[in-house]
């Protein structure tokens, strides 16, 4: 591979890594608080799925960039600015609606970014790699749709619950599926697809479902963003220095 | 199988999954392919589950069983084609069976992904009237049911 193009499919896995595993932390956050034992079990399944995926990204980034010689290094051991999660990913988990709207937006963009990956990818292990995190992000985005529906759908307290929710999240889908100059060198070398290129099926079945569960679509309009930059929001300084705390306080410690 | 490696495979056929002991690798079909490159013996695993907590116990099993017979084989991770429940034996859908944990269904357009569509088997009593609690069980593998006639919670294996 290229230099140039090494630089960029780090960059790629990076960003996508980054957004699962600060997901997966966020979910993990659940364990222990969930509102039912189903749920317990649900929400940390998830973001061992979540953390599963970052890994094995990290790994692959890892093989590109001798810089790092570990997954856990690049996990753990990055200042804030070196982290390019979505702000939307970071922020903090608010009630179950919150958590689990944010898992639907999230997992629903994921299912449909890895379909395209797995038909066009010029990274071969990242091809490979998506067919099996289609499969899942599918599963979770199922997961979360169920109870987007049932709580929209619910009470009227569930239903105020989950418009404020949806609130709550729409100042941070507009970076979701913001094109940048990176994402467009990424579509044009075959390896990933634009993040806007997938609003079109996004919004379908987004919609389809806030309507079963008498919400309203929110407005996508780019408004906070920062995140693929390096610039994060409050929340994240907090996630950090709990993410990190067993790596800073006690380096290289292993299972 | 690979001719030179019939004895690896031999050696690999008894180790048990960490997370269903009562299940070999065999049985659920994790170990793909063994190959002898010029240095090294290969063995190629498909994870159940990107996430599976059980698979670096499965390396490290899968290397101190080879290490027994003088080899120090390198493991890779395989996604493509993903881990299928369908690459659980026969044999293997049984013995869960036996445990109390419903097998996964055959895979197909309507089955993939653990719809709701199909309908599930108790594995205490054999009934079919059985409802899901919740898509995640007790490990990634598995989603949580109970049965409506003997009122026993159980595991179904989901079908990927």
């Amino acid at each position: 591979m290229k230099n140039n193009s090494a630089d960029m499919v780090f960059e790629g896995l990076l960003r996508i890594a980054d957004d699962n595993l600060i997901l997966g932390h966020r979910t993990s956050e659940w364990c222990g608080h969930a509102p039912t034992l189903e749920e317990d079990l649900a929400l940390p399944n998830i973001a061992l799925d979540l953390i599963g995926h970052a890994q094995t990204l990290y790994c692959l980034a890892c093989e590109i960039d001798s810089r790092y010689k570990n997954e856990d290094q690049l996990a753990f051991l990055r200042l804030e600015h070196e982290y390019k999660n979505l702000l939307l990913v970071e922020q903090e988990n608010g009630d179950f609606g919150n958590t689990v709207l944010r898992l639907f937006y999230f997992s629903t963009f994921m299912k449909y970014f890895w379909e395209r990956v797995k038909i066009k990818c010029c990274f071969k292990k990242l091809k490979e790699f998506s067919e099996k995190a289609f499969l899942e992000t599918s599963y979770h985005s199922k997961y979360a749709s169920q109870w987007v529906v049932t709580l929209g759908d619910g009470t009227d307290e569930s239903n105020l619950k989950m418009s404020n929710a949806i609130a709550n999240l729409e100042p941070f889908l507009g970076e979701l599926f913001n094109n940048d100059d990176f994402t467009e060198m990424c579509s044009q070398n075959d390896f990933l697809p634009e993040p806007r290129s997938i609003f079109d099926s996004w919004k379908n079945e987004v919609e389809a479902i806030l309507q079963k569960g008498n919400l309203d679509f929110p407005a996508i309009i780019l408004k906070k963003r920062g995140g693929r930059k390096g610039e994060h929001s409050e929340a994240f300084g907090y996630l950090l220095s709990d993410l990190q705390y067993m790596q800073r306080a006690y380096p290289n410690s292993s299972w | 199988m690979e001719k030179g490696t019939e004895k690896l495979w031999d050696v690999l056929k008894d180790l048990t999954d960490p997370e269903l002991p009562f299940l070999t690798l065999d049985d659920l079909g994790v170990i793909r392919e063994i190959k002898r490159n010029d240095k090294n013996h290969v063995v190629t695993i498909a994870p159940t589950y990107i996430g599976c907590p059980a698979i670096s116990v499965i390396e490290e099993k899968i290397a101190s069983e080879l290490k027994k017979i003088g080899i120090s084989p390198i493991i890779e991770k395989s996604f493509s084609p993903p881990w299928s429940s369908d690459w659980i034996s026969e044999n293997g859908r049984k013995k869960m069976e036996d445990f109390g944990i419903s097998p996964p269904h055959p895979r197909n357009t309507e089955t993939i992904g653990d719809s709701l569509l199909k309908e599930v088997k108790c594995p205490q009593c054999t009934s079919y009237r059985t409802e899901k609690v919740s898509e995640f069980g007790s490990t990634a593998c598995k989603s949580l049911y109970r049965c409506l006639d003997c009122k026993e919670p159980f595991d179904h294996f989901k079908c990927v």
